[in-house]
């Protein structure tokens, strides 16, 4: 026995089982029956097993899923364009213009003081902050800036985003800094030595340099956008909708086989978002 | 014999808050040698080094090339360029991306500034590398690559930070001979900071030895071996024994220090070790006062006259080897 488990085969294989376990049962299995009752069949009060395409021909054949599939795209495009526009500002401030390393730490811990609260509550207390009479409107008014409340403020897709960008602009921050802190200064110096000015520096050697630390705060972005679906329900007063929201309504009615056919279309295409950009940066080097 | 090409320190300091890093320094760099700024860390060479090509500010005090000052202009204006302790090649670029990358900068144009990266990478060796990453190059040929980056902007004077630390000993010494080579090569000044002595004496026309913040002693790297000014000079050097002979204090070359037979002039001293080191056999000695000496005794004498730890013995010189030390 002792022999057997001195094989360096063996050795590897028990030690991977515990993952490999855990994720069989709770990220595989799972998976694999929301891909099996994608097929089965629903009536007004029960579900049943089946193999059938009901379910997709169904969902290919809205124009509402079109439309919330492109809606959910644009949530995701302009999330990701403003989180990672201020991450990058944000990491490339904490990276090469803090000096000390404490102030540096000081700095990035205040920016996880928001993750201390639950996402919804920061979600929620925007409302009390955007809503008609609520503290914007009113202080563009007292300003006379505006003489009507804004109604965009809040219930649209201003707030959907906003909050998108304010819960997740964090995870674009942290890959980045992460990138940015490994590059060496002396590259910076080097640079400057052959006479590239600051935005040079920043074109030629700062970006290419931090694309990774890009590359995966993208993906958290895209990922959890795509995948969201009370930010959406909460922040435009149940008027807009995104695959998420198609996806909880339908389990709301207990249409367990279209929201699972639903979830599996998603599940591809947020696959195949990630492998596109995937295409583009080579991550390893990161991880 | 000045030449518009020299580059002149004029009362140059350094502060960082009440911290002095170079105090007051002025030397002339005269155009076309091989300089080495030598000294213990934390003397001031690489501030000083840093203040040339541009990358510290110049607390006060002036730094004159080609006439005029160029302490307050920004690094690619100075006529200097710097090769990093670390080399400090892009990572995500190709070495001829590399070494053209301040011509890029300047608007040339793909083929010209390709040709001129090539140009100076067969003149370093690395023409066959061109189109590696710097990370699929060895030390040595990264160390190429970087002297290629900092060579392609023609500057008056190199700036070398330590270039030879990252490589190993055998390695160090060939690069050595090739910096060397290239420098009267292309007939630039090369200052080249270091902690080692034995690089400084082998590559520099001029050493400048620092501590302190200042400026010990410059000269030839023979007159500063042969006449060490002070006993901190002697001791960094190295192959010096500090003696201290009726209130004075003089410097000994070790090579120079000899076993003698009683009677003769000299020290009676006991013997701690011996170190065979090839040509010569280092025996370390001890004398009156707890001062320790060394004498590199030629091999064959050595061996024919053995002598072991524990053993009084006389060390002697010649009265003319001796050579008075300030202070």
């Amino acid at each position: 026995m002792t022999k057997f488990l001195r094989l360096p085969d063996v050795r590897s294989w028990l030690l991977a089982m515990p993952v490999t376990l855990v994720l069989s049962f709770f990220l595989l299995l799972p998976l694999l029956m929301i891909v099996v009752v994608s097929f089965w069949g629903a009536t007004e009060y029960s579900i049943y097993p089946a193999f059938q395409f009901d379910n997709y021909q169904f969902l290919f054949g809205s124009s509402v899923t079109y439309q919330v599939f492109l809606k959910t795209f644009m949530y995701t495009g302009i999330t990701w364009a403003t989180t990672l526009a201020i991450g990058f500002t944000i990491a490339y401030f904490l990276a090469f213009h803090v000096r000390s390393q404490t102030w540096q730490t000081a700095f990035f811990l205040l920016c996880t003081i928001p993750f201390w609260t639950s996402n919804i509550i920061r979600m929620i207390s925007w409302i009390p902050f955007l809503g008609r009479h609520g503290l914007a409107n009113e202080t563009l008014i007292k300003l006379g800036l505006i003489k009507e409340p804004l109604e965009w403020l809040l219930y649209s897709d201003f707030a959907v985003i906003l909050a998108f960008v304010h819960l997740y602009t964090l995870f674009m921050v942290v890959p980045i800094f992460n990138t940015m802190l490994r590059i060496d200064k002396s590259l910076i110096e080097a640079a400057h030595d052959a006479g590239a000015s600051g935005l040079q520096i920043l074109t030629n050697i700062i970006i290419p340099l931090t694309k990774p630390g890009i590359m995966i705060g993208s993906i958290f972005v895209v990922a959890l956008v795509m995948g969201d679906f009370i930010t959406v329900r909460f922040m435009s007063g149940s008027q807009a909708a995104n695959v998420g929201r198609l996806i909880s309504n339908d389990i709301g009615l207990l249409a367990y086989p279209s929201a699972a056919a639903t979830s599996v279309v998603l599940l591809v295409t947020v696959i195949l978002t990630i492998s596109i950009m995937l295409r583009f940066v080579d991550i390893r080097k990161e991880l | 014999m000045r030449s518009p090409n020299d580059l002149e320190l004029v009362a140059v300091t350094k502060r960082y808050g009440d911290a002095v890093a170079v105090d007051n320094v002025s030397h002339l760099f005269a155009a076309g040698t091989y300089i080495c700024l030598l000294g213990p860390s934390g003397c001031g060479k690489s501030s000083t080094l840093r203040m040339i090509a541009g990358h510290e500010s110049v607390t006060d005090g002036a730094i004159i090339l080609d006439g005029r000052d160029i302490s307050k202009l920004p690094p690619a204006q100075r006529g200097t360029a710097m090769m990093f302790q670390s080399y400090a090649l892009f990572p995500h670029m190709s070495v001829r991306d590399n070494v053209s990358f301040s011509l890029k900068l300047k608007g040339e144009d793909k083929a010209s500034r390709h040709r001129k990266a090539n140009e100076m990478l067969e003149l370093v060796g690395m023409g066959h590398l061109a189109d590696r990453l710097p990370d699929q190059l060895s030390g040595g040929q990264q160390q190429r690559a970087a002297l290629a980056r900092a060579l392609i902007t023609k500057p008056q004077v190199l700036l070398l930070d330590e270039p030879l630390s990252a490589l190993d000993p055998f390695l160090r010494v060939k690069v050595r001979e090739e910096l060397k080579k290239i420098q009267r090569e292309l007939g630039i000044s090369f200052i080249h900071v270091t902690h080692g002595q034995d690089e400084a004496l082998a590559l520099a026309d001029e050493i400048v030895l620092m501590n302190n913040a200042v400026i010990e002693q410059s000269g030839s790297a023979r007159d500063v071996f042969n006449a060490p000014r002070s006993e901190f000079v002697a001791r960094f050097l190295g192959g010096h024994n500090v003696v201290s002979l009726e209130g004075k204090r003089y410097a000994l070359r070790s090579d120079r220090t000899r076993l003698v037979t009683p009677g003769d002039e000299g020290l009676d001293v006991s013997v701690t070790s011996h170190e065979f080191l090839g040509t010569h056999v280092a025996v370390n000695v001890i004398g009156p006062g707890d001062v320790e000496l060394t004498a590199m005794v030629p091999e064959e004498q050595f061996y024919a006259a053995p002598v072991e730890p524990g053993d009084s013995v006389r060390i002697g010189w010649t009265a003319q080897d001796l050579h008075l030390l300030a202070g």
